[in-house]
């Protein structure tokens, strides 16, 4: 009645890259999909993406946050980078090793504010962008707004308070995508971390 | 290209957004078969999205046993990063997929642990099989069984017109 089947089988190294890649764009583009069907505005959905804090504090559900407080653990055990010993360094590990590691794209860190507290990391192509257009009713929404979460959350678990926010948006027209990160203060006692 | 692991962060966050949101929403009744069929269906669009785009360039496929093992090799392999353990069938179409280190449960446990709560990190998966034969023309109902963690059986069976 039922047999049973064992394989052997090859595959090529390109290919195996090519479908995880997609995995990753194509599942985040459902859950954005998802979103916003079960939110009313795009405001809505780039708050669930990202995690923004108000004064009101409605409950919200933090996705990009939550998988940043995660990913830190996974990228000190995975490169052997040291602390850092300051913005500077801290921006360039973000786009030289992070995000070439997660990604596999090396964003360039240009604009830096005076003060050396403020610059921006341009990417010239987004992956999760990739097959995507935005349809004309949802113009506002940040689509790769889980990428701020993910920063933010990954660096306050390293004791930085950051401010992340995208300046260029190539998905809504911009030539290319300009995520803007501000340093606001070191975290100096041990917070609870994670959601409210 | 993109990272293993950023899928894997990602789905575990969609499955505690999706249960959240609900538990949020007050609607405990009927809020476990929601949640299911909401991942089952975001799982369902991206199966048929990453089987047109993984196939686009091969020959077509003999049979359904034919598909079947392309699904437990190539497509496995790419998704889950290893190729199915034990593929069954009892030829008249029904299939039993058993992966014996399945990725998305091996950060869950070894175990019994947590057992009740291993349907919702599966969902998504069978979507994923679901929307995969349903592009390559296998009209199917997927479903999915653990025991014990991180195995698990999926079980697809072919809907007859």
């Amino acid at each position: 009645m039922y047999a049973s089947t064992q394989f052997f089988w090859r595959f090529t190294e390109s290919s195996l890259d090519f479908m995880n890649s997609e995995l990753f764009t194509l599942t985040y583009g459902a859950l954005v999909t998802q979103l916003c069907k079960d939110y009313e505005n795009d405001e809505e959905v780039n708050k669930q993406l990202d995690k923004i804090l108000f004064a009101h504090a409605l409950p919200v559900f933090p996705l990009g946050y939550n998988i940043g407080v995660r990913l830190i653990e996974d990228f000190l055990a995975r490169s052997s980078v040291g602390r850092c010993q300051d913005f500077r360094e801290t921006a360039d590990v973000i786009a030289k090793v992070a995000f070439k590691m997660y990604l596999g794209i090396t964003p360039s860190v240009t604009n830096w504010s005076p003060a050396g507290d403020e610059f921006s990391l341009i990417l010239e192509s987004n992956p999760l962008v990739d097959f995507v257009e935005l349809p004309d009713n949802h113009s506002t929404l940040v689509y790769s707004n889980l990428l701020c979460g993910v920063l933010r959350g990954a660096l306050e678990m390293v004791q930085m308070a950051v401010d992340v926010k995208f300046a260029q948006d190539s998905l809504r027209g911009d030539n290319v995508t300009e995520i803007r990160m501000k340093f606001i203060k070191r975290i100096e006692e041990n917070l609870p971390a994670g959601d409210e | 290209m993109a990272d293993d692991v950023l899928f894997e962060f990602l789905h575990m966050e969609m499955v505690s957004h999706i249960y959240k949101e609900q538990a949020s929403r007050g609607e405990m009744d009927k809020d476990r078969a929601t949640c299911v069929s909401a991942l089952e269906g975001m799982g369902f669009r991206v199966g048929q999205g990453l089987i047109e785009r993984f196939t686009k360039d091969s020959p077509s496929f003999k049979d359904d046993l034919d598909i079947m093992k392309f699904i437990c090799k190539d497509f496995w392999i790419n998704v889950f990063r290893k190729q199915i353990d034990n593929l069954r069938t009892n030829h008249q179409g029904t299939y039993v997929l058993q992966d014996n280190k399945f990725s998305l449960l091996t950060q869950l446990s070894s175990g019994k642990q947590y057992l009740e709560e291993a349907p919702k990190y599966l969902a998504y998966s069978c979507g994923l099989v679901r929307g995969a034969l349903s592009n390559l023309g296998m009209d199917c109902v997927v479903t999915a069984e653990v025991s014990p963690m991180p195995s698990c059986k999926f079980q697809v069976v072919i809907q007859k017109i």
